[in-house]
């Protein structure tokens, strides 16, 4: 919302220079976003006639004209703009002045003709953003006056974010009271000139949605003249806050808009045929508005009728069967009340948002139509002329919002503000705001004024005497609620020491986006997700992730095309899963390597990853749980890894996740050029634990016992050392693999495997016999279970 | 029969002339050694008359005791050799970079996002989570924005056909923990949020902490407090706080805060304000007897102040180069 300072000024002057009166309104909750100064450095331009017109001797394209400034002196000023014209007012610069531009004028030669000045176009000027020729002043601008002065000008526009709840400040009439209240200064303009009626004519109104329409003011004026143009004070400022000249009776309700927040509607009233008739729509419904669109009406959406159907969208915009022309002699202005409910999304359905909508959205004045109307007919008499009809107000009073009494009280106030505020203060603030107080026990009974229909409860009042006695006032106060202790969870590892690990793990943390492409989802999980979005940005992010992977392929393909080889990365972060109906968010553990084991690098053989590095890796995390856990790792077949490279991970049974290298097909949808391997965990299964339970550590020394046994390839290295560290569980403390060979030696088809047993007593030393037996044991159970061979 | 000291001679010239550790060795066992030449010596006392055997044996041993001493110190000599010529072959180029793994880091998001996390535990708020996919009770209704209401179309919001929603705030979490956990309450929720917006401001997720505290005295003066405070351990420098009044429908009153350093530029930071009745009502709270503020932080908006990073859309392109600068 743009307001013109010196608009604003004309309705309250405070003594406040410019950039603070921005200030100020910033403070009160009115977000000056900007501020654009207009019509500095124009000190030497003057309002000049060009008193005649001759052609350039060497250019078709310029002209050279004599020009009055106002002295005796008529000069010579050679023209480029194809609109100058003998006897036209236009600003001239005189040698020497630097435009706000940038470009310094000097006298010089143009094609041989000496120019004394420069006749200046509106971008020239910084008076606007385009142009098609030089400006033309009135007939009857004083030739010799400062143009500054003429125009009003050096003016300021501030440009204003206006929260919704304030719909009463979408004007100057709004920013001034607002204004008015914090400095004191007085509030002038507020009444407004009336128009008497010269004319009977009426316009039948009959209010068929009266809950919808409350409020109707309507006025005939006749007899205008069609060919009088807007005054350049009013197009001056409707051109300062961003709206164009259009025609005098549209310029106008513009013009009472931007001053008084109501919009108008202007209708020609030579076709209008009948009355005016508002009511909701009828399905099936149809109108060309101003825009020369037709819209299919909604029925919940207000429109204006008359005998020939619906002629305009209620508050939104009008239809173009009505619409004022060059032609237009009789006028009928339309001032409505449509209520915020009844308008509420409405333009947005279809896809409009206008002047009107945004301001009957947020919510006008229900009693400022007949002032508006006023307002317009007053100026459409000064600039058109005409007569008008009297002023009708159409109501249906049982749907005017009443107006309501709430109370304050001032241990409330304290109590939520944590200020005392003297109670002569708050009265006086509440009355700068046009609230009336009635002084009670505890406080004050008050009432809003019409235009402050946000004022509902108790903390309204008391935000508004926060903001008009500064929110800067209110002192800083520690004070924190007494709540218990939090605790600090053994049942959970924290995924902030998850993510240390990782990174410790040489792995990067990516944040990816939780919606991905309907394909690459079922790519991955191999299923289509049912949790797609209505309104997604793109394809590529119309459903909700069922997996963290997708994301973790797509930022390493990413990496591997701007030249990154080796990727490591990790996300933890919520996946989707379920129905729309019934939905489930699991937080899940996602990691990605991609390209060689180790940055490149002296000593190193330069490897890439392969399965068991991020085996390593997703080990390592499940180690965090101090929890009694048995991991386990078989294969499984998954839409997303290769087969023969792919685990699921058990733990005590429940499958907490999975690990394996990505499927080559996967990997090339992705464009990912080298093998990658990923693992994903569900967090909350895979990392649950338990405060730590120590046991006591054996004094006595440990016994190894390696054996080397061959056998089938297909016989897992977990079953191996489940067999034998069964064949003596009290003593084996601890088993590994030490080594897996297949190659020369060892028939094709087979393997050999190389076990360590860790053998201890908790009570005594063992003797070379238990460890003896322990290791016979174990081979013994190794022959029977998997044929297994000792190897020598 | 040699004379002892030309033996000794001969054995001392011979332990100098020894080039390494064997060759000492065997003039130890040539001299020195069972069948040595100085044991044997000592051996052929016996066929010593017996009265000269007694200042023999002395001179035996005193030439033993003499060999011994120089092949110690031989030993020593060429032991220290050694270890010297060891010690320079075993010298290594001290600027080859180590080998092995490198490490990883934080995303700067995150990063920004435990340290808020931290700031708020250590003042003894409990940090909470809701879901991402919302209802539009929680999400709008609750927080007093009913359908239709203006706010709703400053929220551009990801619908799921039926009505759900992904949240476009962390203030249902807000609704949720005070039903589930009751007032008083001192609380952050941070996490993810999304809006249907994609431009060079606006990337369609992003992540926002939320704040509430709930008492029966708390007062915009402690929210003023807290989130100065708040402020300047965040970006560990004085600051200065600039509440403006806003609106927001779920606070009244409510307040956008802008922050600066010295003299430098007002650069706004965060929303917030006194909890609406309206909000505390529905969430099943006396408003009569309780008061509360809540307050919204935009994590990147305080992520790309505290590492300056001018462009909010490069944390989610997720590039090493720019992610690896977090460590």
């Amino acid at each position: 919302m743009k307001i013109v300072e010196s608009w604003l000024r004309e309705w309250v002057d405070p003594d406040l220079e410019t950039v603070e009166l921005g200030h100020q309104l910033t403070m009160l909750g009115h977000e000056v976003e900007a501020i654009a100064f207009e019509g500095h450095g124009l000190d030497g331009v003057v309002v000049a006639e060009v008193v005649d017109v001759g052609k350039h001797p060497d250019a078709d394209r310029l002209s050279v004209c004599k020009v009055s400034a106002g002295g005796r002196e008529i000069i010579d000023v050679v023209c480029g703009a194809p609109n100058v014209f003998k006897g036209m007012k236009s600003p001239l610069a005189m040698p020497g002045l630097k435009l706000p531009n940038g470009v310094k004028l000097r006298k010089s030669k143009i094609r041989g003709v000496v120019s004394n000045g420069m006749l200046c176009s509106a971008v020239e000027l910084g008076l606007g953003e385009e142009a098609d020729g030089i400006i033309s002043l009135p007939a009857d601008a004083p030739v010799g006056e400062p143009l500054v002065d003429y125009l009003e000008l050096p003016d300021a526009v501030f440009d204003l974010n206006l929260t919704p709840n304030r719909g009463d400040c979408f004007c100057v009439l709004g920013i001034a009271r607002e204004i008015a209240a914090l400095t004191g200064a007085e509030l002038r303009g507020a009444e407004i000139d009336t128009v008497a009626a010269t004319i009977d004519d009426t316009l039948p109104v009959e209010l068929l949605e009266p809950a919808g329409c409350p409020v109707f003011a309507g006025r005939v004026i006749r007899n205008i003249d069609p060919h009088a143009r807007s005054p350049l004070w009013m197009i001056e400022r409707l051109r300062r806050a961003g709206l164009r000249e259009i025609h005098p009776v549209v310029d106008i309700t513009n013009y009472v808009m931007l001053e008084l927040g109501q919009p108008l509607h202007a209708y020609d009233l030579g076709l209008v045929k009948g009355g005016i008739r508002p009511r909701l729509a009828k399905r099936g419904e149809k109108v060309t508005l101003l825009d020369e669109k037709e819209v299919n009406v909604n029925d919940d959406t207000l429109v204006i009728t008359d005998d020939s159907g619906v002629i305009g969208l209620a508050g939104i915009m009008g239809g173009l069967s009505t619409a004022v022309s060059e032609q237009t002699t009789d006028v009928f202005f339309e001032a409505a009340f449509w209520p915020q409910e009844y308008m509420a999304g409405r333009a947005r359905a279809y896809g409009m948002h206008t002047d009107a909508s945004m301001r009957f959205e947020r919510g006008v004045d229900p009693e400022g139509q007949g002032r508006a109307v006023e307002r317009a007919s007053s100026l459409l008499v000064e600039i058109s002329g005409g007569k008008a009809g009297p002023l009708v107000m159409t109501t249906a009073e049982e749907h005017i919002p009443p107006r309501r009494q709430i109370s304050l009280r001032r241990n409330r106030l304290a109590k939520l503000l944590g200020v005392e505020i003297a109670d002569q203060q708050i009265t006086d603030i509440l009355n700068r705001l046009q609230l009336s107080t009635t002084v009670t026990d505890t406080g004050w009974d008050v009432i809003a004024p019409p235009h402050r229909f946000d004022i509902e409860i108790e903390a309204d009042l008391i935000e508004e005497i926060a903001r008009i006695h500064g929110y800067d006032k209110i002192p800083e106060t520690t004070a924190i609620a007494e709540t218990p202790l939090e605790t600090v969870t053994e049942t959970r590892v924290d995924m902030e020491l998850v993510a240390s690990t990782l990174t410790a793990r040489d792995y990067q943390e990516v944040v990816t986006y939780s919606f991905v492409g309907a394909e690459a989802d079922e790519l991955i999980s191999g299923h289509a997700s049912e949790l797609v979005l209505s309104n997604p940005i793109s394809s590529e992010m119309s459903v909700m992730r069922s997996s963290l992977v997708a994301g973790m392929l797509e930022a390493a393909a990413n990496n591997t095309a701007r030249q990154q080889e080796r990727v490591r990365i990790f996300e933890i972060g919520k996946s989707f899963h379920g129905k729309l109906e019934h939905h489930d968010e699991v937080v899940r553990i996602a990691a990605l390597a991609t390209g060689p084991a180790l940055p490149e690098q002296w000593g190193s053989n330069g490897l890439n990853v392969d399965f068991f590095d991020i085996k390593a890796d997703v080990e390592a995390i499940l180690r965090l749980s101090s929890d009694e856990q048995q991991i386990d790792f078989e294969q499984v077949t998954n839409p997303a890894l290769q087969p023969g490279q792919a685990a699921t991970i058990t733990r005590n049974g429940e499958t907490i996740g999975v690990v394996g290298r990505v499927h080559p097909k996967i990997a090339r949808r992705f464009e990912l050029k080298t093998a990658a391997y990923i693992f994903e965990l569900d967090a909350e299964k895979a990392m649950s634990t338990v405060a730590p339970q120590a046991k006591s550590i054996s004094k006595f020394p440990a016994i190894r016992r390696d054996i080397a046994v061959i056998v089938d390839e297909k016989i897992s290295a977990d079953d191996l050392l489940r067999a034998a560290a069964s064949a003596a569980p009290r003593l084996v403390t601890d088993i590994r693999i030490f080594d897996v060979y297949q190659g020369p030696g060892i028939e094709a088809g087979l393997k050999s495997v190389a076990i360590g047993l860790i053998l201890q007593e908790t009570s005594r030393t063992l003797t070379d016999d238990d460890a003896d037996a322990a290791q016979a044991a174990a081979v013994k159970k190794l022959q029977q279970e998997f044929a297994a061979v000792l190897r020598d | 029969m040699q004379a002892l000291n030309e033996l000794v001679e001969a054995a001392a010239s011979q332990i100098d002339a020894a080039g390494d550790l064997a060759a000492l060795d065997s003039v130890r066992v040539q001299y020195l050694g069972k069948k040595g030449e100085l044991t044997t010596r000592l051996k052929g006392l016996s066929e010593l008359p017996a009265d000269e055997r007694p200042e023999a044996g002395q001179e035996i041993n005193r030439a033993k005791q003499d060999v011994q001493q120089r092949i110690n110190a031989r030993r020593q000599s060429l032991e220290e050799h050694a270890l010297e010529k060891k010690l320079v072959e075993d010298a290594v180029d001290v600027s080859l970079p180590g080998r092995g793994p490198s490490i990883g880091g934080r995303h700067p998001v995150m990063r920004t996002m435990q340290r808020i996390e931290k700031i708020f535990r250590n003042a003894g708020f409990g940090v909470r989570s809701g879901p991402e996919i919302e209802d539009d009770f929680h999400n709008f209704t609750a927080l007093n924005i009913p359908e239709n209401h203006p706010a709703r179309a400053e929220h551009d919001t990801f619908y799921f056909p039926g009505g759900n929603l992904l949240r476009t705030h962390t203030s249902p979490v807000q609704i949720r923990s005070i039903v589930e956990e009751g007032v008083p309450i001192r609380i952050i929720a941070p996490g993810r949020v999304y809006r249907c917006d994609s431009d060079q401001t606006h990337t369609p997720m992003f992540h926002q902490v939320e704040g509430l505290v709930i008492d029966e005295n708390i007062s915009f003066a402690n929210l003023k407090a807290v989130l100065h405070q708040f402020v300047e351990a965040f970006f560990e420098r004085k600051a200065e706080l600039r509440f403006r009044p806003s609106y927001f429908p779920f606070t009244e009153p409510s307040a956008e805060v802008d922050v600066r350093w010295g003299e430098g530029k007002w650069l706004e930071i965060l929303g917030c304000g006194m909890v609406h009745p309206n909000v505390l009502e529905t969430a099943g709270v006396d408003a009569e007897k309780y008061t509360g503020y809540a307050f919204g932080i935009g994590i990147e908006r305080l992520a790309m102040l505290r590492y300056g990073v001018s462009d909010l859309r490069t944390f989610f392109e997720n590039d090493l180069r720019f992610l690896e600068q977090f460590r």
